[in-house]
């Protein structure tokens, strides 16, 4: 049933989906959050009738017009990769996360695409407020888009509101609203568009500090600091909100990799945050594994088991205990989800058996068994264990994960204090002599890009081995095409991407050196 | 209670509308592929590129959205034929990527690599897109080579991935068929919204042509069509076997669906008719929805009446039907109410598009202050 699985194949696939995504969202973010900030300076416009605000809408809405186009451009070849390279994915779970892929479709884009037509080519042809109104529906479409293919992510990470049919040989929906009322979905959603409105702020303030460096278009560019400096402020204390909750609901359903990310190999009570942190290599190994421990860490004592139990006395399980199990505190070993694993799946052989043979009693009993909630909850939730060589396998690759989430904090911290003295010295009135900081400014645009990749290896490294958690690895999802044909699109894309990225680039420091139309 | 057997129609239908409005809406794509031979000067090729360039964001959100239908509503044929015939996927996915940036990019200050790229890029999609489309499609009639084994995963059976399409005459003759029809609708559409005394007579003269190559493709594939052996899958059992004259029996037996065939032909040479021996400007409208209904029950032949949508020559058993490669029953019924927000949809694209399109494309509009591209 399972055949050999050819790693350089899986690992290209890994790559070229993780080279799409990684561009796409390279784009997103910024039409989320600039969708807002344009329509928030276009609203102060036809309140005020100002034409000093329109300018300040037009010339931001230019350059969201050219990062658009390339969201798209990357974002398609994202959606119909989940057919060409993981194709035993999508008949496994498409009944579930087809779904809202198309109402993405029917509800999001067109929403989106029709009215930035209007936005860009109507101002002389549609009255002002039915302008306004179509640039707040872009922003609107734009985030609708991610809320859709948010949930279906979210549900890779904690698949819920189904049940395996054996007889399909797949996963069905039995509940729309359990899907998208997900807790995973929600805190997924709130965090990813709030770091969107982040990073659009950031790129706001930093090319209008570029202004007030050159001493161009002063106000013009305090102005937009205003605007920027305020969404700026709250959305980074939305995502670090919601980052938190995003994080204590992991320790709950993707336990393994919430212990990566922090390295935790023996679980304990009392456990302790690490705030910085190095690792090294250490002695121990957890099956051929070699662990890691930290080389050097500045911790805030308890605050791990606060976070996830309430209570500083809270155990937070390790990486170990996950492995080898922890009877004591209630955690199967994954020697015994890998025999449950294989358990299901033998039942699951004997059902294709029972069908070819025609025999119908048989049939109808294994099809009970499977809509019977213990075999569910005990067995067939470790339908993908069946699949692992070994138990370690169920751990991530333990540095990406802590390094990439450690750095995602830090740099979420230091945006909030980066907002707040941008609006301090706003108010003050002293932002334009404060030459020092409109540089740090400008030279802070690239960091939120950063931390929302960050973000990403995370959520999609810490993953691992699963695509779909508990129910099924990556190596099972693979499209079997030849490894050969894969490479060659990894190079096609990687080449495209690129010549688009960079004229991208320079497309846009044209338009800002070339500044807002008089 | 709405069956199983009901909800698979209806998403063969919503699926098949979605084609067929795809086809149409690649007036677009086949406009493109005329960008360095329609135009008699810049000012010419700057309107034409702007009176597409305001719709491609519209026929590309349905490319899209079609491919989200399909996955939502026939998952396996999703799997089975993205994860199978690879190559003729990426080309042309690779060829609306390099689409969607052209127009907003091409006459922007600062772009490194030149206007002329980026114009290239637009007539590589231009014909490539409905070209590789075309052909794609006509292997729901044509069968490819895959087998599917007990957990319905796909195994390609030709090293070539889904080039091997292109090998296949009939195949190529859809290909070239929905080519010449995308420019034919793309002049049309010139025509109607440029106002340009030479340009319309240019593209006048261009249109004769194209609707004569798109005839001879279009009823060379028609016509083997309707002799050839096609896929009938039993409405009991499930099993599929070849059957004479599968798709013409399809049309004779259901009527409806060949009536809406010969208006929708009908109706796209009727437009083609007028546009070049009256001076009339309409024609788009009448090819247009003669395009819609034409590949609408071509669709409609490929998956009802017990017929596999996307039979496999290489082990019979494992071809498509719209009941083996549906989704659930909840799935297809939860879809289904999100379906009625449609006609929503189209309303509000038609309204907006009313609004602004309440002017023809003139040269003076290319040099005012407007978005240009
Ligand atoms: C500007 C971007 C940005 C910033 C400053 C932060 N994040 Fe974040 N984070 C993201 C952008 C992001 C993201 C790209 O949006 C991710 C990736 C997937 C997702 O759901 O959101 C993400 C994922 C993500 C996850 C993984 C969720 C999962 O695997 O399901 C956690 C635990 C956090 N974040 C926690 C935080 C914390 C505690 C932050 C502290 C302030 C923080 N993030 C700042
Ligand atoms: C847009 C930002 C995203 C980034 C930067 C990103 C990043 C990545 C990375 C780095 C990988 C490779 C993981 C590995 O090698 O272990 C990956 C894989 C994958 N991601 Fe994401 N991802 C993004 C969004 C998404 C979303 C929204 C989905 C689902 C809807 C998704 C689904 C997948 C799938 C199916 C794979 C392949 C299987 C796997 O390796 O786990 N990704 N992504
Ligand atoms: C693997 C996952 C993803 C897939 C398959 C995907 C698919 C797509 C597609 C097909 C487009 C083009 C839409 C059009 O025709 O207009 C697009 C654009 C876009 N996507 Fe993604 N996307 C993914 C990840 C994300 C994520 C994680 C977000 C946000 C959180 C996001 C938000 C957007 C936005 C805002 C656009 C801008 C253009 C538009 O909506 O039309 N996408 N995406």
């Amino acid at each position: 049933m399972i055949e050999n699985i050819d790693f350089t194949l899986v690992d290209w696939s890994r790559a070229q989906f993780a080279l799409t995504a990684i561009y796409h969202w390279l784009f997103v973010p910024l039409t989320l959050g600039l969708s807002f900030i344009i329509a928030i300076m276009e609203t102060i416009y036809v309140r005020t009738g100002s034409e000093e605000w329109k300018r300040l809408t037009r010339f931001w809405m230019t350059l969201f017009g050219i990062n658009f186009a390339i969201g798209v451009a990357t974002g398609i070849i994202l959606e119909f990769e989940f057919g060409t390279n993981w194709s035993n994915y999508s008949w496994f779970v498409g009944d579930i996360f087809g779904a809202p892929l198309a109402v993405e479709g029917i509800l999001a884009f067109f929403l989106e695409s029709t009215f930035v037509a209007v936005m860009f080519f109507g101002w002389n042809k549609v009255s002002r407020k039915f302008h306004l109104t179509s640039t707040w529906l872009v922003a609107i479409g734009a985030n609708l888009s991610a809320l859709w293919i948010l949930v279906a992510n979210a549900w890779m990470q904690n698949p819920v509101g189904m049940a395996f049919n054996p007889e399909t040989a797949r996963n069905e929906m039995v509940s729309f609203w359990a899907v998208l009322f997900n807790q995973v979905a929600v805190e997924k959603f709130l965090h990813t568009i709030s770091s969107g409105f982040l990073l659009a702020s950031m790129f706001v303030l930093g090319i209008s500090s570029w202004f007030l460096i050159r001493k161009r278009e002063e106000l013009f560019a305090r102005r937009s600091i205003l605007i920027a400096g305020i969404f700026g402020l709250l959305s980074s204390l939305m995502v670090a909100y919601t980052g938190d909750s995003s994080a204590r609901t992991l320790s709950k359903v993707q336990p393994v990799k919430f212990a990566a990310m922090e390295a935790l190999y023996q679980g304990k009570s009392n456990a302790g945050l690490i705030a910085i942190g190095f690792l090294k290599d250490a002695d121990t190994k957890t099956g051929e594994k070699i662990n890691k421990e930290l080389a050097f860490k500045i911790e805030i004592p308890g605050l791990l088991s606060v976070l996830t139990s309430g209570d500083k006395d809270g155990y937070v399980a390790g990486i170990t205990d996950h492995v080898a199990g922890n009877g004591e505190r209630g955690i199967m070993s994954s020697a015994e989800k890998i025999r449950r694993g294989q358990y299901a799946r033998n039942v699951l052989k004997d059902y294709k058996i029972a069908r070819s043979a025609n025999d119908t009693a048989q049939l109808g009993t294994i099809s009970n068994l499977f809509k019977d909630k213990e075999f569910q909850s005990d067995y067939f939730r470790y339908f993908g264990y069946a699949s692992l060589a070994r138990p370690e396998d169920v751990v991530p690759d333990v540095p990406s994960t802590f390094y990439s989430f450690h750095l995602m904090v830090i740099l979420g911290f230091l945006f909030i204090l980066i907002f707040s003295m941008a609006l301090y010295f706003l108010f003050k009135g002293t932002i334009t002599e404060t030459r020092w900081f409109l540089w740090i400014a400008l030279l802070s645009i690239p960091l939120p890009y950063i931390a929302g990749e960050l973000g990403w290896i995370l959520t999609e490294m810490g993953r691992q081995p699963w695509i779909i958690q508990d129910l099924m690895p990556v190596s099972g999802a693979v499209s079997k095409i030849s490894s050969g044909s894969v490479i060659i699109t990894f190079v096609l894309f990687a080449v495209l991407f690129t010549v688009l990225l960079i004229s991208e680039i320079s497309i846009m420091v044209k338009q800002i050196k070339t500044g807002p139309k008089h | 209670m709405i069956s199983h057997l009901f909800l698979q129609h209806y998403w063969w239908i919503i699926v098949s509308l979605l084609a067929s409005l795809l086809v149409f809406l690649m007036f677009v794509q086949g406009g493109q592929s005329l960008i360095f031979s329609l135009p008699g000067n810049d000012s010419q090729k700057t309107m034409i590129v702007n009176t597409l360039g305001r719709k491609w964001e519209f026929t590309f959100t349905t490319l899209v959205t079609f491919g989200g239908a399909f996955f939502a509503s026939f998952p396996l044929f999703y799997a089975t034929s993205f994860g199978g015939a690879y190559w003729v996927w990426i080309a042309i996915l690779f060829s609306f990527s390099i689409q969607a940036v052209a127009y907003e990019f091409r006459s922007k200050q600062g772009n490194v690599f030149g206007q002329k790229t980026f114009d290239i890029f637009l007539f590589l999609n231009g014909s490539l897109g409905p070209f590789l489309i075309g052909a794609a499609v006509a292997t729901f009639f044509t069968g490819s080579q895959f087998s599917l084994n007990d957990m319905n995963q796909v195994k390609w059976e030709t090293p070539w991935y889904g080039l091997e399409a292109l090998l296949n005459l009939r195949n190529l003759a859809l290909g070239f068929a929905v080519l010449f029809l995308a420019r034919v609708n793309g002049l049309l559409y010139i025509m109607n919204t440029i106002d340009n005394e030479e340009l319309i007579k240019r593209a006048k003269k261009r249109l004769l042509l194209n609707s004569i190559l798109f005839l001879i493709f279009f009823l060379s594939f028609v016509i083997s069509l309707l002799f050839s052996t096609g896929f009938a899958a039993d409405k009991v059992t499930g099993i599929v076997s070849p059957e004479k004259y599968k798709y013409l029996q399809n049309f004779i037996g259901m009527p409806i669906v060949l009536i809406i065939f010969l208006v929708g032909v009908v109706g796209v040479l009727y437009g083609i008719g007028v546009s070049l021996f009256r001076k009339n400007i309409n024609g788009i409208w009448f090819s247009g929805s003669g395009t819609v209904l034409a590949v609408f029950s071509l669709f409609l032949v490929a998956g009802f009446n017990g017929t596999s949508f996307y039979p496999s020559s290489y082990d019979l058993q494992s071809s498509l039907t719209i009941i083996n490669a549906s989704s659930s029953l909840f799935t297809l019924k939860t879809m289904m109410y999100v379906s009625f927000l449609i006609p929503f949809v189209l309303a509000y694209i038609w309204y907006s598009w009313k609004i602004i399109n309440s002017n023809k494309i003139t040269e003076e509009e290319m040099s005012s202050d407007e978005h240009v591209y």
